[in-house]
């Protein structure tokens, strides 16, 4: 039943994710390659539309990855079980938050989860990596996808908006791919 | 009674418009969700929108949803917290949608895949930003040092499961602190 798989599957995302945003790629990306949803690229091509559009990134991709797999009702499956950990943790914590903030145990996990975060991110960084330079096989190719990475990275460390940084390395690929090279 | 759905309505759509309006999602949305709930409203003050954002850090969950259920409770009951939910995930939903609809038709098309080949390795020089100013907000101790790097190898080279790794850092992280305490004691 892919419906409950969906609920159940972006329940567990919903749970474990921490800080949100890139460090719970590694999660989907594994449950989602398991399930044999989607491709690994196919995803990393969906992390640069949901930066592109509003909304937090866990619903975003939540929302596609249900949509792709299950139609409409696949995406609210999907929406729902990513936002229902949120929910009922943040109702049971809003009664008692002054309690929680100052909780021993509570610091405790998250100085464990500070450096996780940082892992994970890692993680994607060597996974998406991979979508990016293993297609390739010439050096030519190889280079290419190189400089429009290192172009990239310096427009964004310049602090360019994402949105641009996606926008100029789109139109490096439609132009590589045209002259032949990628 | 009609000042309670009211309350509960512009919640509705306050959360709507910050849904909306925000790109890139998390953080990017507090300054938006500070506006319209303390300043513009005036349902939580700017202390307590503080504490809000985080307790939203720190709960599982995307910080987005967290607040807007964290807020929409604090204003109204289950149903603020419902409503302001529904309310921050709903144009995502309807726009995400539609896109899927769209790649679905477009992603044959060769310039779009072109474009795709190029807007990868953006998005890797994207990953890369975040991974910097995470680590930069990571605190610095021989334990954060230690965890990242075994949890790091573990999840990109071993394929140990992910939840895996996120549950046992953050059990380590709370026995050192325990153990740290029950040393401060002694």
């Amino acid at each position: 039943m892919i419906y409950l798989e969906l609920l159940w599957t972006f329940f567990k995302i919903g749970l474990f994710t921490f800080g949100g945003g890139y460090a719970m790629l590694p999660l989907i990306q594994a449950e989602v390659e398991a399930r044999g949803w989607m491709t690994q690229s196919e995803l990393v091509n969906f992390v640069a539309v949901s930066e592109s559009t509003p909304g937090p990134f866990a619903v975003n991709i939540s929302t596609y990855v249900g949509a792709e797999t299950g139609g409409f009702l696949g995406a609210v499956c999907a929406t729902a079980g990513v936002v229902l950990p949120s929910f009922i943790i943040i109702l049971i914590v809003a009664g008692c938050y002054e309690k929680f903030k100052s909780s021993r145990i509570v610091g405790g996990c998250l100085a464990g989860l500070r450096p996780a975060v940082v892992a994970l991110i890692g993680a994607a960084v060597i996974s998406v990596g991979k979508t990016v330079f293993l297609p390739y096989s010439g050096p030519a190719e190889l280079a290419a996808s190189a400089a429009i990475f290192l172009l990239s990275l310096l427009l964004v460390f310049k602090k360019l908006h994402p949105i641009a940084v996606i926008v100029i390395s789109a139109a490096a690929g439609i132009a590589l791919g045209y002259a032949g090279i990628i | 009674m009609n000042e309670k759905i009211k309350t509960l309505g512009g919640l509705f759509f306050s959360f709507i418009k910050i849904g909306a309006f925000t790109f890139g999602g998390g953080y990017a949305m507090i300054p938006l969700i500070q506006r319209e709930v303390a300043e513009k409203h005036g349902w939580i003050t700017e202390k307590d929108i503080l504490d809000i954002f985080a307790v939203a850090e720190s709960t599982p969950g995307p910080i987005a949803i967290n607040t807007a259920t964290f807020v929409g409770k604090k204003v109204g009951g289950f149903a603020g917290a419902f409503l302001a939910t529904l309310g921050v995930v709903l144009p995502s939903f309807v726009i995400i949608s539609l896109i899927a609809f769209a790649l679905r038709q477009f992603r044959d098309i060769k310039a779009v895949k072109y474009a795709f080949n190029g807007i990868r390795a953006g998005v890797l020089a994207l990953i890369v930003k975040a991974l910097v100013s995470m680590y930069r907000q990571c605190p610095k101790s021989r334990l954060s040092y230690a965890l990242m790097a075994a949890a790091f190898v573990c999840a990109a080279f071993l394929g140990v499961n992910v939840l895996l790794v996120i549950a046992v850092c953050a059990a380590m992280g709370l026995t050192a602190a325990l153990l740290s305490e029950r040393r401060g004691k002694a």
